[in-house]
């Protein structure tokens, strides 16, 4: 008899896209403001960014019920640890934390798929990018979400250091400055808005540096 | 002190009706060094007078951030102060989290006294031995309360525990009536004025106290070093004189003015 298949699902799939990239001295931490199911829009202003603590920011796409419920956690967490160590929790240990968080629940996981952008202890930017259970790395920069697939060949092109076997020789790629990297996570979103359908709105970028933090937003494809 | 017969555990009763052990933790918190909280419509100050063990250990700490809106200062056994303080901590980071926003502090003070007196009524437990001075803000406007060890809880315009803290009793006693009104840096210069008169004649600097404030539009913080000495130095708190103290005999609790000498403690 083939197996009976459940007619309900704990999970369901808000889209949207999340990106970072990191600099010598910055981070830029986007995600765009569309949330939705299925084929309908819930809302188009909807953020998926959140500060976990004063260099330390998580933008996820997934499951924005589970994503909520990942933020408070994360967020009381670090209220912890401030009490025990009287200072801020540096990204690299936030990073772990969110490691461990995602992997306690391993068998029932939070559908969240996540990219922690910051400042690391010297004061370069970090990025860090997970799976929905916790596995991650430290990158330079990282999409995650609907638009990931359309956003992480062009962030390689532009980003990523050349192999040495491609002929003729190329140079390393030169670092970025922070306004390039701002124009080149809103070209990503422009891009990934045009064959995204779930990717549009607006984006809503974070910008982290020595003096602190910088907002933009700029306005996307509606439809 | 003829009261050996009934006091070796907490759950005998005196034939006086009283609970020994629990007016024993009572007096741990007089024994401890002094703590003061004070308040006006709009900001709650504490101030504590720091006590190291030896000239080459640092002070204990005994003042607690709680969360931005509580913190507390202790007096006593700053170990059970610790520990109480971790509770209150988590049940503010509790509560935040499931109804996201904060705890208002009357709650977190029965909490607290619902604590303690659990310890008054279990054989295998003992009273915590510290009495903890909670100043904190909520939509009901600015706080201070007193929990004691036996499960009793006040609130206060003004208030000192500890050691020496008759004196700064007595200086409130003729200062409070103006609190509600006072601007904070009022409050905090009275805080200071209080503290010193428990030092009975010693030098006020920083280095002897801690001061914390927390008002409408201020998080609960520790004032640091500099900034106290500086306030010293402006309000010329410094002084020499001893305060017309009344040296603590070790024979009052409570904050209620007239005490008869033979009521149990805990009726107050």
């Amino acid at each position: 008899m083939p197996k009976e298949h459940a007619n309900w699902s704990p999970y369901d799939n808000n889209g949207g896209t999340c990106v970072a990239i990191a600099g010598a001295d910055y981070c830029v931490i986007a995600a765009d403001t569309r949330m939705s199911t299925g084929y309908s829009i819930l809302t188009r202003e909807y953020s998926k960014i959140c500060k976990l603590a004063d260099k330390s920011f998580m933008a996820s796409s997934g499951f924005q019920a589970d994503v909520k419920a990942l933020q408070k956690v994360l967020s009381s967490r670090h209220l912890i640890y401030q009490h025990q160590h009287n200072k801020q929790m540096s990204c690299p240990a936030m990073a772990q934390l969110l490691s461990n968080t995602l992997y306690y629940k391993r068998f029932f996981p939070y559908y969240a798929f996540n990219v922690l952008g910051g400042l690391d202890s010297e004061g370069k930017g970090c990025v860090f990018t997970y799976d929905a259970v916790g596995s991650y790395e430290r990158v330079g920069y990282s999409a995650q979400g609907s638009g990931a697939t359309l956003i992480t060949p062009f962030l390689d092109n532009q980003l990523k250091s050349p192999s040495p076997l491609l002929l003729p020789a190329k140079d390393a790629v030169t670092p970025l400055s922070e306004a390039e990297a701002v124009d080149l996570v809103k070209t990503c979103f422009s891009s990934a808005t045009e064959r995204d359908i779930y990717t549009g709105d607006s984006v809503e970028i974070i910008i982290l540096n020595a003096n602190g933090v910088r907002h933009e937003s700029e306005q996307l494809r509606k439809d | 002190m003829f009261r050996n017969q009934y006091d070796t555990d907490v759950t005998t009763w005196s034939p006086a009706g009283r609970l020994f052990q629990v007016e024993y933790a009572m007096e741990a918190v007089k024994q401890g060094s002094a703590a003061i909280g004070l308040r006006s419509k709009t900001h709650v100050v504490l101030a504590c007078v720091n006590k190291a063990n030896s000239e080459l250990s640092s002070h204990q700490k005994k003042i607690f951030k709680v969360d931005d809106h509580i913190g507390v200062a202790i007096a006593g056994l700053t170990a059970d102060g610790r520990v109480l303080s971790r509770y209150m901590r988590s049940e503010c980071i509790n509560y935040g989290y499931t109804y996201e926003s904060p705890l208002p502090v009357g709650r977190l003070v029965v909490q607290l006294a619902d604590k303690a007196q659990v310890c008054t009524q279990r054989s295998w437990k003992r009273p915590y031995g510290v009495g903890l001075l909670v100043a904190g803000l909520d939509e009901s406007g600015a706080h201070l309360y007193y929990n004691c060890p036996s499960g009793n809880y006040f609130e206060y315009q003004a208030f000192a525990i500890g050691s020496r803290s008759q004196a700064a009793k007595t200086y409130l006693e003729r200062k409070f009536e103006n609190f509600t009104s006072s601007s904070r840096d009022d409050l905090i210069k009275d805080a200071l004025f209080a503290i010193r008169e428990t030092l009975q004649g010693e030098k006020l600097t920083s280095t002897v106290c801690t001061v914390a404030v927390v008002g409408v539009g201020e998080p609960f913080c520790i004032l640091d070093q500099a900034t106290v000495q500086g306030l010293i130095n402006e309000f010329e708190i410094s002084g020499e004189e001893g305060g017309a103290a009344v040296e603590e005999t070790g024979g009052e609790s409570g904050g209620a003015p007239a005490v008869e000498q033979e009521a149990a403690p805990m009726d107050i």
